[in-house]
């Protein structure tokens, strides 16, 4: 096991298997997401409250769920790069930011979509819709951060001090509904006693999530190939591999 | 249920559409932009080599 792990951690291997793996991870994405937006969109039935509209959950929620997640996501690996000195959990956390800023925009933006005709009203102040711009701006900042920084790093480290600090916005987000009045709704999901919700609607909601977060694996495993063939590319086996790419 | 009332959506059409219509523009862009940059990346790669003789 830890000479699996210790492979995976060397560019090299980390390279070729995750360049096996992106493949299956896309073709799993696309079916999980399609079945949830066919279920969403076609099968489940009309809410009785919300009428149609309510179908924006199926793009909203997964979107607002892997905000959430990617973020984590980057302020761990973030934190395991600035503690270990792993390079390659740098790179996943700055492979992250991207992806995760633009589900946090498409949250967002739905959100502002699905509120007009609920809420009469495209966007409040409150506490819900507020921290999760906070979170957009996190996002940004970590990117332009590293961007701005010349030393690599110096700019994985400035950046995991940033991603590490913006962490106590996450339960923020998460518990705003509950600590504050909102005009956003309380979780329909992850409730404790059972999701208020149909489970002919709640199924579609479950594979889109499921497809969204199985997305994210295989564009970040994308992202982060990028990124170490640049810093490996004085490397032999990058040279390697290149010819014999060029060969084919 | 029938194609127009599908695209109706019962009236909420403009705003169903227009969010599912974001989504998949973006889902896209995950991907594709990562798949473009890593073609960059590689002929950028290759390129030096070439211009140090190394390939």
């Amino acid at each position: 096991m830890w000479k699996f792990i210790h492979r995976l951690a060397s560019p090299k291997h980390f390279y070729r298997i995750a360049g096996k793996w992106i493949p299956w991870l896309m073709a799993a994405a696309v079916i999980l997401i399609a079945l949830g937006f066919y279920g969403g969109l076609v099968k489940a039935p009309a809410d009785y409250q919300q009428g149609d509209s309510f179908r924006i959950i199926y793009l909203h929620v997964p979107a607002a769920w892997m905000s959430l997640f990617i973020y984590m996501v980057m302020a761990t690996s973030a934190a395991i790069g600035l503690i270990w000195k792993i390079k390659l959990a740098d790179l996943f956390a700055t492979a992250s930011a991207p992806i995760g800023a633009s589900f946090t925009f498409l949250a967002l933006v739905t959100g502002s979509i699905w509120g007009k005709p609920m809420w009469g009203t495209w966007w409040v102040w409150d506490a819900r819709l507020t921290s999760e711009l906070l979170l957009l701006f996190l996002y940004l900042g970590f990117m332009g951060l590293q961007a701005a920084i010349e030393d690599r790093r110096n700019a994985a480290r400035a950046g995991a001090v940033l991603a590490i600090v913006g962490v106590v916005n996450i339960p923020i987000i998460h518990y705003s509904v509950e600590w504050w009045n909102t005009l956003h709704q309380g979780p329909t999901v992850t409730r404790m006693d059972k999701p208020a919700m149909h489970i002919s609607m709640l199924i579609p909601l479950l594979q889109a999530a499921a497809g969204f977060q199985i997305y994210y694996f295989a564009t970040v495993l994308m992202r982060v190939r990028s990124l170490v063939l640049q810093q490996e590319r004085r490397s032999g086996w990058v040279r390697e591999l290149l010819r014999e790419e060029g060969v084919r | 249920m029938n194609w127009s009332e599908f695209f109706h959506m019962g009236g909420y059409a403009p705003y169903v559409w227009s969010s599912y219509a974001l989504g998949l523009v973006i889902l896209v862009a995950n991907a594709v932009g990562p798949a473009l940059r890593h073609r960059r990346v590689k002929e950028e790669i290759r390129s030096r080599l070439r211009r140090e003789g190394k390939l």
